[in-house]
């Protein structure tokens, strides 16, 4: 860990995909190494399996393998997570694998992310999983993508190797929904612009990976301009000297909220104003994502959970009527047209019924194809549901968080489909 | 105007939200508690989740019998500060009655009895969640363990078979006799939690400071010198300056050479080790997966 430790630094998550041979745990196990982010008995343990293991070297890789029956069949299963700081950012790395297969994986790990880090191997250029990382990255709206071309040591450095594959990720990208991507040469294995600085790479002239990490601007990726207060817990204390305190606990899910703000509350409609906000270090004049907060409002109305407060100028949707690109993850049954599921919406329960699959989109091509054998795990569609109550919703690709939602069985009580309202 | 808070902020509210849902979602929800500064950590943010109401959850302690005294004390007197219920689930009653039977020789501990003492305490308050302080950067099994862990009905977990999690939502819904364990700071990195409890000047067991303890050495740990370790012949006992970075049971917790006498000075410590918090502790030394073998069974 590094020495200088400062309270301000900012909290960046990324994810990565990639599958065993791309050098994504090598890559992952770098920035650790180089960030002097591994300890010493971490690092003595690797150190042993991999001689145990009879491997050149000691493998960087090791350092992301956790489970059992992973690490007996050298692939990365489900998402681990991963935490490194900088003096200037702490870093949280969802790792997921990189197998079509494994689609819901990658989508549980982009779906809080602020930055995607696609690996591309330079002796293969542009293939089939580049294209379904990027494509995940699009439909889940992760603000940043970051390019990294690898193993440009076994490429020997080669600029006209490099634009030609910049060429083509961009070719196809421009059919996304990505607007800020970023492309570096590196080489996960020796360390070339993944820390520091390469000498080998002298026609780039771009920030080594770790520094664009440090500098990637991510204040704006939260929206700050439409308010939404989605109410998850009343605080009611019944005691004698919070007689008639109610509180509406919450986290922000966007917009600014202001002491003194005209308020309109949903579903009911009525109006009020802000008379406090009160935040985990006590009272606070404004409240913005992703502050947890208890906000009193001025009038005796009584909400619960699931609510929503908004400001009247600037509501969300209120409608039954769904529309989503919806992944779907359940292993034993397909999506079912007029089935029946729960439903969590921000802090909602509510039940749907699904009316009509428009179409399922191949994640490898972008292609839409009306016919199909119907929605399998792993596949993703576009959707139309109806809900029992109406949801306070947003497009996903302006707020991620009204903007999302989850199929729930109601048989089992798991988590089959994850839906990102159009 | 720049509208972002620091990382500490973004862990806080994370672990709030984590809590209310908890309170909101389950029926019967239950605090595990230690007495270690991960536990008074979650107890912290709880306070903090539903003032000025007071937490809405007891707070259950699985007492090895093995505790450093210190703990006891600490956890007593917190638990009278905040106004909460506690809970005891005691091994040695669990042994006396005998559902467990109690390891022999040398390198005896109670660790691994406490999953059952645990599992039965849960069954008997009916307790549909219960909150742990454990954190992803701990182990590389509980790396990928989610905010909200699912428990089939014999407690168990099984990682393969996890509840996808995405953006805020967290799915709670669960059959009779199922339980979840819920990870609010599952995002927190051993500095992160020293930070955060030197900003907010949150109290702690003196056992975290550098401290002179009777100790000997085993396999390169140091331990502190108790009754309810056998020792060695040639484990000869002497006294030494040392600190906890984890507290769990003293026959199983290492203490470390430390001058520490400050949060200032953990923090700076915490800061520039070379070692993993629990390289410490001999619990997980035992095999390579002994901290996903004991999960699967259902351990903290």
């Amino acid at each position: 860990m590094s020495n200088d430790h400062h309270l301000d630094s900012e909290l960046l998550r990324f994810t990565t995909a990639g599958s065993v041979d791309d050098g994504k745990s090598t890559l992952i196990g770098r920035l650790l190494y180089d960030s002097k982010s591994i300890f010493q008995d971490q690092y003595e343990q690797i150190e042993r399996i991999s001689e145990k293991r009879g491997e050149e070297g000691v493998n960087l890789a090791l350092l992301t393998d956790g489970l059992k029956s992973e690490r007996e069949q050298g692939i990365t299963i489900d998402v681990a997570y991963r935490y490194f700081a900088t003096p200037k950012r702490k870093f949280i790395i969802a790792d997921t694998p990189g197998h079509i297969q494994y689609t819901r994986n990658m989508v549980t790990g982009a779906s809080s992310a602020n930055v995607a880090l696609v690996l591309i191997d330079a002796r293969n250029g542009v293939v089939e999983q580049t294209k379904r990382h990027a494509i995940i990255a699009s439909l889940l709206q992760i603000p940043h993508v970051v390019v990294c071309i690898n193993k440009m040591d076994l490429v020997d450095y080669d600029e006209a190797a490099y634009n030609k594959i910049q060429d083509d990720f961009e070719k196809f990208a421009a059919k996304l929904d990505v607007v800020d991507v970023h492309f570096i040469p590196i080489s996960a294995l020796i360390g070339d612009n993944v820390v520091h600085r390469s000498d080998k790479t002298p026609w780039y002239d771009g920030p080594t990976l770790m520094y664009y990490l440090e500098n990637v601007h991510i204040a704006s990726d939260e929206n700050f301009i439409d308010c939404r207060f989605p109410v998850q817990y009343v605080v009611r204390p019944y005691s004698d000297e919070y007689h008639d305190y109610r509180g509406y606990a919450g986290r922000m899910a966007g917009g600014v909220m202001k002491k003194g703000d005209e308020v309109l509350l949903l579903p009911s409609g009525f109006t009020s104003k802000i008379k406090t906000i009160q935040g985990p270090a006590g009272e606070q004049d404004m409240a913005f994502p992703p502050e947890s907060v208890t906000i009193l409002l001025e009038d005796d109305y009584d909400l619960s959970r699931g609510d929503m407060i908004v400001r009247p100028n600037n509501k969300p949707d209120v409608t039954q009527d769904i529309e989503v690109m919806m992944v779907w993850f359940d292993s034993d049954k397909p999506l079912q047209v007029k089935g029946k599921y729960a439903v969590m919406h921000t802090t909602q329960d509510v039940r749907c019924v699904v009316k009509e699959i428009r179409y399922k989109l191949d994640i490898n091509t972008l292609h839409r194809q009306t016919e199909h054998d119907g929605i399998k795990m792993n596949d993703v569609a576009r959707v139309v549901l109806r809900t029992t109550k109406p949801l306070f919703k947003d497009a996903y690709r302006n707020n991620r968080i009204t903007g999302s939602l989850v199929l729930i069985d109601e048989g089992t009580n798991n988590t089959v489909g994850a839906g990102m309202i159009i | 105007m720049d509208y972002s808070i620091n990382h500490l902020k973004v862990l806080e509210s994370e672990s709030i939200y984590v809590l209310r849902e908890v309170a909101s979602q389950f029926e019967n929800p239950v605090l595990m508690f230690s007495g270690g500064k991960d536990s008074i950590l979650m107890v912290h943010l709880a306070y903090k989740a539903f003032f000025p109401a007071k937490i809405p959850f007891p707070l259950l302690h699985i007492d090895t019998g093995h505790n450093f005294p210190e703990t006891i004390k600490f956890r007593d007197d917190l638990v009278e500060k905040i106004g909460a219920k506690l809970i005891v689930g005691s091994v040695q009653e669990a042994i006396d009655k005998r559902m467990v039977t109690e390891e022999k020789g040398v390198n005896a501990s109670r660790n691994g009895l406490q999953t059952a003492v645990l599992l039965e305490s849960l069954e008997k308050g009916k307790y549909d969640a219960a909150l742990g302080g454990a954190r992803r950067d701990e182990e590389k099994a509980r790396a990928k363990e989610r905010f909200f862990s699912h428990r089939d009905e014999f407690g168990q977990w099984d990682p393969k078979n996890q509840r996808p999690e995405l953006w805020n939502i967290f799915n709670g819904k669960h059959q009779m006799g199922e339980h979840f364990r819920i990870f609010p700071i599952s995002n927190w990195t051993e500095l992160d939690v020293w930070q955060y409890l030197a900003a907010e000047k949150v109290e702690l067991p003196s056992l975290y400071y550098a401290h002179e303890r009777e100790v000997f050495e085993r396999d390169g740990t140091l331990l502190a010198d108790c009754d309810y370790i056998e020792k060695k012949p040639e484990e000869k006992v002497y006294k030494e300056v040392v600190r906890c970075r984890t507290i769990g049971d003293m026959t199983c917790t290492g203490v470390w050479k430390s001058d520490a006498k400050t949060t200032e000075q953990i923090i700076e410590e915490v800061a520039t080790t070379r070692m993993t918090e629990r390289g410490g502790r001999t619990d997980d030394k035992r095999s390579e997966t002994s901290m996903e073998d004991r999960k699967k069974k259902g351990y903290f």
